[in-house]
Order: C-alpha cells, then sequence, then structure tokens
C-alpha cells in the first residue's frame, strides 16, 4: 500500500513528462506538415514551369496525359529552338548590359549619398534622408507615362539605354537608405581614428566604409541586380523591337508569335532567365534577406 | 614651473587669431562642400526623375489627348464620368485590399511554423519559402497563366480527374478577378514571411520564459508578447505591401491584361492602357494621378512606422 | 618641443557650454591626467586637442604653433580611444601601418617602426591577428601601437582602460606607465577613475561642471585639495564633511562637531585658522585619519566615544559609520579593534591632516 500511495504522484510525474514531450512531438509534426502544403503551393509554378521547358512539344500539347509529370523522357528540344531560332540570345545579352550599368551606377551613387548623409552631414541632409526613403516608395506605376515623354525627350524611346536612364529610380533610394543604415551602424570612433591617421574623406569612403560595410554593399548590389533584372512596367512600356527588348517582356511577349502558344518554349525562356536571380539567392541568401529586411529595421 | 612653460607661448596675436578663425570656417566649409557634392548624383536623379516627372505628370493631365492645349481638369471628370474607370477603382481596392490580407496572414502562419522548427532546420525552410519572391514577377505570372490556360490548365486536369467541373481560371471575370488575387498572394506572402520572422527572431527570448513562469499558455504568449513586440514592424509591412500591391502591374497585364470585359484591370494596367496602348498619354496621367493621394497616405504612416521602430531599437 | 597650451579655450554644444575657458600648460614629456565626473568635459577638452572638435573660443597650442585650424591629420597627435576602434577589416600589422601608409612611408621603414612598437607592447605574435581574434587587452595595445608608430608630439588617450575588466586594468596600467617610461612623448590621459588619475600620472588636471577645479600633483591633490569638490573626488571613501564650529580655547583653536564633541586645532595650524575663528565651518577629515587610537602621534584631546551603526569588515581594515548631528560619518580602522554595530567605539583624529571649508565659497582655507 505504502509502495502504491508513493509510486502513484511519481507515475503522474513521468506520465506528465513523457505526455510533454508528446504534445512538442505533436506541435512539431503539424507544423511539419503545414510548412509541406505551404511549400507545395509556393513550389508549383516554379516545379511546373521545370517540367514543362523539359518536355516535347508534342506532349505539351497533349491533353489526356499527366501534365505533371514528364512522361516521354527529358528533351532539350525547347531549349535549342529558345537560342537558336528566337530573339532571346538578344534580349540576355540587353538584359546583362542594362543590369550592370544599373547595378553600377546605383553602387556608385548610393554608396557616396550614404557615406555623405549617414556621417557627414550638412545643412538639409536629415530632410533630403526623409526624402530618399519617401522616394524609395514612389511605384514605378506611377510615373511611367511623364517617364515616357521624358525618355522620349532625350532620344531614348525605344532604347536599352533609356532603362539604363530611368532604373536607378527603383534602386538608388532604397540602396541608399540601407547603406545609410549600415554606415551609421559603424562606431564614430573609427573615422575619428581614421582622421588622425591622415585620411581624407575618400581615403576614409574606400579604405575604412567600403570595407567594413561590405555585407550591406553586397546586400545592397543585390538588391540593385535584382530590381533592374525584374524590371517589367518600364521596358513594356518605352520598348517595342525585339532587337532592344529586355528578358522579361521579351519572353512574355516577342516570343509569343502565333496564336499557338509554343508554352513549351515559353517556360524554357522563364526558366533561363529566372535563372540568374535564383542563382545568386541560392549562394547569398543571407545578404539577399538581410536586404529585404533592412528597409523597415534600419532607419 | 608654469613660469618656464610660459616663455615659450608667443605671444597672443590677434590678426593670427583671426585668420586662424576664418581658416577654421573655409575648412568646414570644406566638408560640408565635400558632402554636398557627394549627394549631386543622388539629388539630380531625384530631381530629374522623380520631382520633376511628378510634377509634369500633373501639367500633362491637364492636356487634351493631342497635347496641344490644356483642358483643364476635363481628363479627371472625363474619367469620373465612366463606369469602367469606376470598376477599375473597386477591382483596385479589393484587389489590394484582399490580397494584402491574405499575404500577412500566410506570411504570419508560416513565419510562426518555421520558428517552431528546430535552429538547424529553419534556414532550409525559409530558403524554400522565399523562391516566390525571387523569381522575376513577370516571369512567374507567365507560368501561372500557363497553369491556368484554357485548354491545357493543369489544375483543371486535377480538377477534372477528381470529378469536378473546368474551372474557368481567366475567362470567366470573377475567377478571373479571382486568380490575379491568387497570384499575388503567391508572390507577396513570403515576404511578409521573411518580415515577421525576423521580427520574431527580435524577441528576447527572456520574455517568453518569463510568461511561462507567469504561467501563459501558448496564445497568451502570442497575443501579449508576439503581437505587441511585433505590432510595429506588422503595420509597415502591411502598408508598404499595400502600396506595392495597389500599383501592381505586372500580374494583371500578363495574366488578362484587364481582360474580360475590363473587369480585372487595376490603375496601373488601366493608365498603361490608356496612356501608352491608346496613345492618349494625358488621360494615362491623370489615371496614374489617381493613385497618389492613397500611397501619399501610406507613405506617411509607414515613415512615422519606421521612426518609432528606429527609436525602439535605438 | 612638443609643449601643449590651452588659453582661455571654450566649447560650446549649441546651449550646453561643455567646457567654459579653460587655461592648460602641458610641458615637453609630461604625463597628464585630466579627471572628473562624468560630463565634465574632459572628453570634449582631448578632443580639441585632437582637432575632431573646433574650439568655439580661445587658443590651443602644440609645440608652439597654434592649431585651431589644423585637421587632426596636420597636429601631429596620436588618440587611443576607449572602445580601441581597430579598423575590423585590417590586421593588427595594417591597423598600426595605416597612418604610415596614408602618409607615404617607405616600406622598411614602416615594418621597422611597427616592429619595434610590437616589441616594445609584447605583440609581435599577433601582427598579423585581425581585431577580432584579439583578447580585450591585446586590442588595447595593437590600439596603443597603433599611437606609438607615428611617433607623434603628443599622445592622447580617451579612458582607454574602461573597457577591461579590472584586473587587466591594473596590468595596463602599468602597462602604459611603463611605455611613456621608454617613449617620453607628452601625453594626455582621460579617466573618471581617481586610482588610475593618481598612479599615472605627474599632474593631474581636476575637471568639474567645465571647469578646472586644480591643476597639481598627486601627491599635492590629496594633502592639499584647493576646493571643497576636489577634496572630496579625490580619495576612496570619500572625505568626511562634517559641519563644525570654530571655538577659541585660550591661545589655541577648537573645531566643535557637536554638543559633546569638540577637537583641538594642532598648534601648527592654529595661525592659519584663526582669522576664522568664531566662524561657523565645515571641517574635512579623511576617513585614514579616523582610526582607533594608536600609540603613535597620539593626543588624548582628539579621542572621542561615539556609538558605531554599520560595520564593513574590507580585509585589511574596516569601515565604521556613525553619525554625528545627523551626518554620517566613516572611520577607517584595524580590524582587530572594530566594534560591532550600536557598540560603542572610541576614535581617534588626526587633526594634523584637518581641512578646512568655508561653506559659503567651497574654497579649502
Ligand atoms: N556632440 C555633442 N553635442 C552636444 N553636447 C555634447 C556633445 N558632446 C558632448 N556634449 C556635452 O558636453 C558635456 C561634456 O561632455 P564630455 O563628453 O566631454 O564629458 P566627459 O567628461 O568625457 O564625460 P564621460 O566621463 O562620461 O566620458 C556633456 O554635458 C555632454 O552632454
Ligand atoms: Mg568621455
Amino acid at each position: 500500500m505504502t509502495s502504491a500511495a508513493l509510486s502513484a504522484p511519481a507515475k503522474r510525474r513521468l506520465g506528465a513528462r513523457s505526455s510533454l514531450r508528446r504534445n512538442r512531438r505533436w506541435a512539431l509534426i503539424t507544423s511539419y506538415v503545414f510548412l509541406v502544403i505551404f511549400a507545395i503551393f509556393f513550389l508549383i509554378p516554379p516545379y511546373y514551369m521545370i517540367v514543362t521547358a523539359f518536355k516535347s512539344d508534342a506532349e505539351v500539347a497533349h491533353m489526356a496525359t499527366n501534365p505533371w509529370i514528364i512522361a516521354d523522357g527529358i528533351t532539350l528540344d525547347q531549349f535549342r529552338i529558345l537560342l537558336t531560332q528566337t530573339d532571346f540570345l538578344t534580349f540576355f545579352k540587353n538584359t546583362v548590359i542594362v543590369t550592370l550599368c544599373v547595378v553600377a551606377i546605383t553602387m556608385v551613387v548610393s554608396v557616396l549619398a550614404a557615406f555623405s548623409l549617414g556621417r557627414m552631414k550638412f545643412w538639409g541632409s536629415s530632410v533630403l534622408a526623409t526624402g530618399i526613403f519617401l522616394t524609395y516608395l514612389v511605384p514605378d506605376t506611377l510615373l511611367f507615362i511623364p517617364l515616357f515623354q521624358i525618355v522620349k525627350a532625350v532620344g531614348l524611346l525605344n532604347s536599352y539605354w533609356g532603362m539604363v536612364l530611368v532604373y536607378p529610380t527603383l534602386t538608388v533610394p532604397f540602396c541608399t537608405w540601407i547603406m545609410i543604415g549600415y554606415f551609421q551602424s559603424i562606431p564614430k570612433e573609427l573615422d575619428e581614428a581614421a582622421l588622425i591617421d591622415g585620411a581624407s574623406h575618400m581615403q576614409m569612403l574606400t579604405k575604412i566604409f567600403i570595407p567594413v560595410a561590405l555585407p550591406g554593399i553586397i546586400a545592397a548590389m543585390i538588391f540593385a541586380f535584382t530590381v533592374s533584372w525584374a524590371a517589367f512596367v518600364y521596358p513594356m512600356a518605352f520598348l517595342y523591337s525585339a532587337d532592344q527588348q529586355v528578358l522579361t517582356v521579351g519572353t512574355v511577349t516577342s516570343l509569343i508569335r502565333a496564336d499557338v502558344y509554343k508554352w513549351g518554349m515559353l517556360m524554357a525562356g522563364a526558366l533561363l532567365a529566372a535563372a540568374p536571380p535564383l542563382v545568386i539567392y541560392a549562394f547569398l541568401m543571407d545578404y539577399y534577406i538581410a536586404g529585404l529586411t533592412a528597409g523597415a529595421t534600419k532607419g | 614651473m608654469a613660469d618656464a612653460v610660459q616663455t615659450w607661448l608667443p605671444g597672443l596675436q590677434i590678426s593670427a587669431r583671426r585668420s586662424a578663425s576664418r581658416g577654421l570656417k573655409q575648412f568646414l566649409r570644406h566638408r560640408s562642400t565635400i558632402a554636398f557634392l557627394m549627394c549631386l548624383p543622388l539629388m539630380i536623379i531625384i530631381a530629374a526623375l522623380v520631382i520633376y516627372p511628378a510634377f509634369y505628370s500633373i501639367y500633362l493631365s491637364m492636356l487634351n489627348k493631342a497635347q496641344t492645349r490644356l483642358v483643364g481638369l476635363g481628363n479627371f471628370t472625363f474619367l469620373l464620368s465612366r463606369d469602367v474607370f469606376w470598376m477599375v477603382v473597386q477591382q483596385t481596392a479589393i484587389f489590394a485590399l484582399t490580397a494584402v490580407f491574405f499575404k500577412a496572414l500566410i506570411g504570419l502562419v508560416t513565419a510562426h511554423l518555421i520558428n517552431n522548427l528546430p535552429a538547424r532546420g529553419q534556414r532550409k525552410w525559409r530558403g524554400m519559402l522565399l523562391v516566390p519572391w525571387v523569381i522575376p514577377l513577370a516571369l512567374s505570372s507567365l507560368a501561372w497563366w500557363w497553369l491556368f490556360d484554357p485548354t491545357h490548365s493543369a489544375f483543371n486536369w486535377i480538377i477534372t480527374g477528381l470529378g469536378f467541373h473546368e474551372i474557368p481560371w481567366l475567362s470567366d471575370p470573377y475567377w478571373a478577378r479571382f486568380s490575379v488575387i491568387l497570384v499575388n498572394v503567391w508572390y507577396g506572402a513570403p515576404f511578409f514571411l521573411i518580415m515577421y520572422l525576423a521580427a520574431l527572431k527580435s524577441v528576447p527570448e527572456q520574455l517568453y520564459e518569463a510568461a511561462a513562469i507567469d504561467g501563459a499558455n501558448a496564445w497568451q504568449k502570442f497575443r501579449h508578447i508576439t503581437l505587441p513586440m511585433m505590432r510595429n514592424i506588422i503595420a509597415i509591412t502591411v502598408l508598404f505591401s499595400l502600396i506595392v500591391t495597389f500599383a501592381n502591374f505586372d500580374i494583371v497585364q500578363i495574366m488578362t491584361a484587364g481582360g474580360p470585359r475590363n473587369m480585372t484591370h487595376v490603375f496601373a494596367t488601366y493608365a498603361f492602357m490608356l496612356g501608352i496602348r491608346s496613345g492618349d498619354l494625358p488621360l494615362g496621367a491623370a489615371t496614374s494621378l489617381f493613385m497618389f493621394p492613397i500611397l501619399g497616405i501610406a507613405a506617411i504612416f509607414i515613415l512615422r512606422g519606421v521612426r518609432k521602430r528606429g527609436r525602439e531599437i535605438g | 618641443m612638443a609643449e601643449v597650451a590651452l588659453r582661455n579655450v571654450v566649447k560650446r554644444f549649441d546651449e550646453v557650454e561643455a567646457v567654459r575657458s579653460i587655461n592648460l600648460d602641458i610641458p615637453d614629456n609630461e604625463f597628464v591626467v585630466l579627471v572628473g565626473p562624468s560630463g565634465c568635459g574632459k572628453s570634449t577638452t582631448l578632443r580639441m586637442i585632437a582637432g575632431l572638435e573646433e574650439v568655439t573660443a580661445g587658443d590651443i597650442y602644440i609645440g608652439g604653433e597654434i592649431v585651431n585650424d589644423l585637421p587632426p591629420k596636420d597636429r601631429d597627435i596620436a588618440m587611443v580611444f576607449q572602445n580601441y576602434a581597430l579598423y575590423p577589416h585590417m590586421t593588427a600589422f595594417e591597423n598600426m601601418s595605416f597612418g604610415l601608409k596614408l602618409r607615404r612611408f617607405p616600406k622598411d621603414e614602416i615594418k621597422r617602426r611597427v616592429d619595434n612598437a610590437a616589441r616594445i607592447l609584447d605583440i609581435a605574435e599577433l601582427l598579423d591577428r585581425k581585431p577580432k581574434a584579439l583578447s580585450g587587452g591585446q586590442r588595447q595595445r595593437v590600439a596603443m601601437g597603433r599611437a606609438i608608430v607615428r611617433n607623434p608630439k603628443v599622445f592622447l588617450f580617451d579612458e582607454p582602460l574602461s573597457n577591461l575588466d579590472a584586473k587587466l586594468r591594473v596590468q595596463m596600467r602599468t602597462e602604459i606607465k611603463r611605455v611613456h617610461q621608454m617613449v617620453k612623448t607628452t601625453t594626455v590621459y582621460v579617466t573618471h577613475d581617481q586610482v588610475e588619475a593618481m598612479t599615472l600620472a605627474d599632474r593631474v588636471v581636476v575637471m568639474n561642471g567645465g571647469a578646472i577645479e586644480q591643476i597639481a600633483s598627486p601627491h599635492d591633490l590629496y594633502h592639499n585639495p584647493k576646493t571643497r569638490f576636489v577634496a572630496g573626488f579625490i580619495g576612496s571613501p570619500a572625505m568626511n564633511f562634517i559641519r563644525c564650529h570654530m571655538e577659541q580655547n585660550g591661545a589655541g583653536l577648537r573645531a566643535r562637531i557637536s554638543d559633546k564633541i569638540s577637537l583641538p586645532v594642532p598648534a601648527s595650524l592654529t595661525a592659519r585658522y584663526q582669522p576664522h575663528s568664531g566662524k561657523a565651518l565645515i571641517l574635512g577629515l579623511r576617513p585614514e585619519h579616523l582610526t582607533e587610537p594608536r600609540r603613535s602621534d597620539r593626543d588624548q584631546n582628539c579621542e572621542f566615544d561615539i556609538t558605531l551603526d554599520v560595520v564593513e569588515p574590507m580585509g585589511m581594515e574596516t569601515m565604521v559609520y556613525f553619525t554625528v548631528d545627523g551626518q554620517e560619518i566613516c572611520g577607517r580602522v584595524d580590524p582587530g579593534s572594530a566594534k560591532g554595530p550600536g557598540e560603542v567605539m572610541r576614535l581617534h583624529a588626526n587633526m594634523n591632516h584637518m581641512h578646512l571649508i568655508d561653506p559659503q565659497t567651497d574654497a579649502v582655507l
């Protein structure tokens, strides 16, 4: 009897502990189940893109077979047609040129401005910093019509150099904003030490601030890259001939020729066009995410 | 000894002092000149390609189609008298509010799910679920269009396989509205996920431990710790997403181009149709300008939120 | 020639007057410590010498020249910061050589100087490590190395030891003293720690509220404070300030601190304090001069009985606290002779070390 009385609470305690563990395991399993559901939802389009891109035209057109799998074997035909019989490579080349130029311009402009606004300060600099933040909130669809007139006036309508001109309005404000945050997080003593060591303002920027804020610079570069790679409104409005077109618009408009959509080739094009941002994301995910969250958490 | 020190000191010369202070002023002016010059490229870009177009847009919206004479508010009154325009207003509001609501909800749920996982697995899941945000929207819209294709829809293949009727994803106006919102939710939810996850990580663990000792259950912890700590970042993200969604172009332009029967047009696509496709730039500019007050209000609230959060962190 | 002099230097930040017209002369090779409570303007003074803040008024001389409008790099000074301010992306070697490289020194000269400084500071093996891989004390040494290699006219230190733990702080303090003896450079050193000030300084500058209270050698500062502030600031535990009434007692004087207790002013000081006879003053007496009666320098007249309130054993000695006329007073007694709280104890005041303070002007008489 005594032994039973003693063991009861002990058993309960044991039971409580194992039920706690069981609860936690169930919570974990539920989490995984829902995450898998969401992951399926999130990954359907890229998955379907890949599946279609590696199918033959015949299989794509066939209505009875399961569209979610490749039944007739993987083929690279779609890519071959895409690269040999369409302007896809021209689009790709144009996009690369535009993006590289925009990233370069953005980094020079925003790093200089961020250094000046975050560190040196001058009359009106805090107003300017606020103004930059507000500019970053201006969506591209608000101003594309007046910009159409401006691009036309400078003679860059239907030229990808027009994109080099207007894309910085999408990239510079945000990059400046996050670089201000990164620069401000560098302790003030560091530039005072550099000042005493005899560095000029430019040397302070290139020898101290840029190396120390390198993660921020990378995050800003990734942002500028993805924005100009993915931009759609401006090329849609300002470019119309194939030799000047960029990837996003080129893929969704020029590749669609006849009434019969060549979906296999379209998906191959979309896949190749989406590849560079995805590759950068895969390798530099942490920088990518740091840049993404910095806008709201810094400043 | 103090006297000995005094002897090497040169006498105070008024003139030397004057020039010294003038030199200092020059040095300071020099410094702020450099700072100003460093900002100049940015200011030129903003002035020439944001501020100037904004004002030019107002002027443009008051011209006639051929841009030959001023018509005052004619374009605005014309728009306000058109049923299509009011449908665009209505659809943009439905589109933005519904999409942002579901983005926020899915983002919050997935962020919590990921946060519940053991630390090692979190990175992988986060990386996977952010993919929709990384693919250029124009290209994923194209893939969605293909998924919704009237004859080959891969969704319909499943639905008919299960014995239901085919869904006219993009050809029925109401289904088309549903589809564009669905795609927007798909695209934007990962952004919320990332923002929430970052905010969740910034809540100090001790707060939860203290609440656990006080006997709070999971819901109470969420209600009394997580939500208040994240309120600001949720507000910023929602407002930011509201702006982006409100001004969205890619999805609607690619999947429906505003149809069927103009029922899926949002401001941006409608302005594009009027301004660029039909060549009536002034009317298009006027349409875009209707977005301005709503975006402006959202922007001011975001700015307030960011400032507040900056203060909380700093 | 690397004297430093400040003439009527004023610094105003908008409304705040951080430094109000200070004058200071520092001869070549001297080690001067600025000490004072937080916010008294020590850092501001140092930063004006460095050229990191411009002066609002007055002049700063380095090596006999006005440097008011010279940028920091042309003043030939080196500074060590509280948080080290090492460049995180450079190795220790690169950190130390950065200033020389910017001044376009030849490579072998840079190497010679860095190696020499590394030898002095005993960090030769750490030269190719980045700051992140160094401990706090090692970082501090690298920061000092960065100053030494420049071979500047003046060293400026702003609380260089405050981020170190207590043990390391003592060790680095000795190190700084040793380095100064080796390189013999004029040094201005800011701290709020009076022990650091007393141990390091040739002369100590006590600042308060943006002004200089007193400039003196550590010994002088301790024994002859000029103001009530200095008397209270230097020494730990702080000097007791006791209201007293100066009474004439024949040819001598007595300081009456309560109805029961009055202490005789030593004959050697009578002449000095005679003019203040009959006034209400403040008696300053350090805890270490308020002990149990000891055999040497014992004076029966200076003994009195009090009831202890609190007793704090410190090991080597015991602090006893008691109240006279509502004022808490601290004494420092031998642990063996200390009584418990609430008990009566006989104490002896060493009046040879007394100070008298005028409550109106706070000046030490
Ligand atoms: N950049 C500035 N702008 C406005 N006020 C300042 C600035 N720098 C210092 N002050 C003010 O000047 C006064 C003196 O500051 P200082 O930094 O010299 O003090 P300190 O003696 O070094 O104190 P601590 O021991 O805390 O370092 C303080 O009241 C401070 O608030
Ligand atoms: Mg200080």
